[in-house]
């Protein structure tokens, strides 16, 4: 082919045209980004090196207080550094918390989601209605509608009491397992709908071949089901893990405040606590984790794949 | 049907906008939450033709961290009065001079100074109580005009109590109670107030805000409580009584202050100027159900409000009260550590 310059420098032309018209249709996705979510992350890095104010908010300055404040505390009579032992204990309180709400969201949303994909197409619509109604509800009065079922003289209670299972009214309230209760229930739809979408994908032609092969039930599930769910599992505890982790509303509501989660203890830095640096820095160190977790498990992802492919 | 419907409609928006249009101007209000009267803002509107708007907040630091951000559009704001330096030493408050206005003279006397704004420069009285304690006396009717019913509990009440999340007055009237000065830096005493909040956690079902139901239902036997909650409790189960700690309660004031850079500056000094009329301030006391500073206000109060015995702090106890005060940054400091290791 002879060379033709005049044709090059069109291409060129028409590629740079095209990187342009590729900028310009990713510019209102990158403004957005930028704006919702690389910016009040620079500004919170920014505050976490800042000097506390007097009366809250941050002062020009840079300090390492803040941080120093995440992982050391001062001794209540010398000053001297020790670990902060209250932060770790929150910390892995709010952790232990998050993956028991994944845990029950899953025990309890895997044979929803299978009973709602298995339902006739024409009823699929009305169950799925059915698990994202709570969803358009606001996060507060489903989680005062959750405590008026297990509370004292509540719904759950009285049932107990009617039919003689018990003779005095279970004190639920503000425990632990209230806290869990409350979570499940207000993350499960975040479980359901990704699982729902994998199962519904789902080829049953593909379990009748294993069965035709001689696999046992367990072995179809393991084998054959249970890697097609997958990702749906993998990003229902995606979704559920997350916000169960800087969870607010629900262990304040259902636990009672006795015992703080991570963002109660990043609410008392910038509330009462006048101490945005710290706060700044305990929300830092929060996204940290959740980042590190999935790279942890992005990492794990790819070499099984390496292995398996 | 439909077009009368439309044209009712319109009609309607359009005297609406007619309203707006010949409005003396507006009046943007920044208050706690249910804490202002629909009918005060009606009719502070009706008589100098003024369109309000409230806008709510639930904490000091949550409103003053919106001040200081600016653009907030807010003329005034209510700001508690142990919080008030933290806006004054900002420049966030305009100097409106209450003690010049109209109406200050109605003013109780013990009202007219506050030790944060001693001369009334920047502030006017919105209402006043007490932080005590609100105990069941079907469960408990042993002395309750003490902070032991928190800090260390008779036996009825073990596991039915609950404290309010309000760090500063909690710590407060625990430094009290063991004989120490609110604000204290003191390591000994805030290390002995630690010990004993840890040691009392266990009795406690919640720190919580707690929803008048609880109390109703008697879910909860004791609660830290303010005075005019706790008439409203009472209103509702009349087995809950309110006590003030002689051991030191808290006392307190919300005050009614012009934002710095307010636009509706002269609306802002009128609406100042309202709230000091009696009958104004009796609108605020039969809403939020607290005190009010204004003589000549109980001509215009519910009766059942003037006789609720929550909101007269006995002579004997007075002297036992706690004036809120804003902690400096070292103390506030340890305040929070102990606040961390409590409820960690």
């Amino acid at each position: 082919m002879p060379r033709n310059p005049t044709a090059a420098a069109n291409e060129s032309a028409v590629m740079r045209a095209e990187t342009r018209r590729r900028w310009s249709l990713a510019l209102p996705a990158l403004t957005v980004i930028t704006l919702c979510s690389i910016l009040p992350l620079g500004v919170m890095v920014a505050y976490s090196f800042m000097e506390a104010g007097q009366y809250g908010n941050v002062q020009w300055g840079f300090s390492l207080e803040g941080w120093r404040a995440v992982f050391l505390d001062r001794d209540f009579f010398d000053d001297s550094y020790i670990p902060a032992t209250a932060h770790l204990t929150i910390l892995a309180r709010s952790i232990l918390l998050a993956l028991a709400t994944t845990a029950l969201t899953f025990v309890f949303g895997i044979p929803t989601a299978w009973f709602i994909a298995t339902r006739p197409p024409a009823t699929r619509a009305y169950w799925m209605f059915l698990i994202t109604v709570p969803f358009w509800t606001n996060l507060l009065v489903r989680t005062i509608a959750i405590q008026e079922v297990i509370r004292a003289d509540g719904t759950l209670n009285r049932l107990l009491l009617a039919t003689g299972l018990i003779d005095e009214p279970l004190q639920m309230m503000f425990t632990n397992g209230a806290v869990l209760v409350g979570m499940t229930y207000v993350y499960l739809p975040l479980m359901v709908l990704p699982v729902y979408a994998a199962i519904e994908k789902f080829d049953f032609r593909l379990a009748e071949a294993a069965y035709d092969l001689h696999a046992s039930r367990l072995y179809c599930l393991r084998r054959v089901v249970l890697p097609l769910m997958w990702p749906g599992i993998v990003a229902g505890s995606i979704l559920v893990f997350i916000p169960a982790l800087g969870a607010y509303v629900t262990p304040r509501l259902m636990g009672g405040g006795r015992a703080m989660m991570w963002g109660n203890l990043i609410d008392l830095q910038f509330g009462q606590g006048r101490n945005w640096p710290l706060g700044a820095a305990l929300s830092i160190t929060l996204t940290l984790v959740v980042v590190g977790a999935m790279v942890w498990y992005a990492r794990r992802a790819a070499k099984g794949a390496e292995t398996n492919g | 049907m439909k077009r009368t419907h439309t044209g009712t409609a319109l009609a309607a928006g359009l005297t609406l906008l007619a309203q707006s249009a010949t409005a003396e101007g507006n009046l943007n209000v920044y208050n706690f939450g249910l804490y202002t009267p629909p009918e005060l803002l009606e009719k502070f509107s009706q008589e100098y033709d003024v369109e309000v708007t409230l806008t709510d907040f639930v904490a000091n630091e949550e409103a003053i961290a919106r001040i200081q951000a600016g653009g907030h559009g807010m003329d005034v704001i209510i700001v508690s009065g142990y919080f008030i330096p933290a806006y004054v030493d900002q420049g966030l408050l305009m100097e409106s001079n209450p003690a010049g206005m109209e109406n200050f003279h109605n003013i109780a006397d013990q009202w007219k100074s506050i030790p944060t704004d001693p001369e009334r420069k920047f502030t006017v009285p919105w209402v006043w109580g007490t932080t005590g304690v609100m105990v069941n006396r079907k469960v408990y009717d042993g002395d309750i005009n003490t902070a032991a019913i928190f800090l260390d509990p008779p036996e009825e009440l073990k596991g039915s109590i609950n404290i309010v999340p309000s760090m500063n007055d909690m710590i407060d009237m625990t430094l009290s109670y063991i004989g120490a000065e609110p604000c204290t830096t003191d390591r000994e005493s805030l290390s002995k107030a630690r010990d004993l909040l840890l040691s009392a956690k266990e009795n406690w079902a919640s720190v919580d805000y707690p929803s008048f139901e609880k109390f109703i239902n008697e879910d909860l036997s004791a609660s830290v409580f303010w005075s005019g909650a706790a008439a409203r409790v009472r209103g509702l189960n009349d087995g809950f009584a309110y006590g003030w700690p002689k051991d030191g309660y808290m006392k307190w004031m919300d005050n009614l202050a012009i934002l710095a850079d307010a636009t509706n500056v002269e609306n802002a000094k009128l609406f100042q100027n309202f709230v000091m009329q009696p009958e104004n301030a009796a609108l605020i006391s039969n809403y939020t159900m607290y005190n009010n500073a204004i003589t000549g206000s109980e001509a215009f109060m519910d009766p059942e409000l003037i006789s609720a015995p929550e909101l007269a702090v006995p002579e004997e106890l007075q002297g036992a009260a706690i004036e809120q005060t804003l902690c400096a940054p070292e103390a506030q400091d340890l305040y929070t550590r102990i606040w961390t290791e409590l409820t960690r």
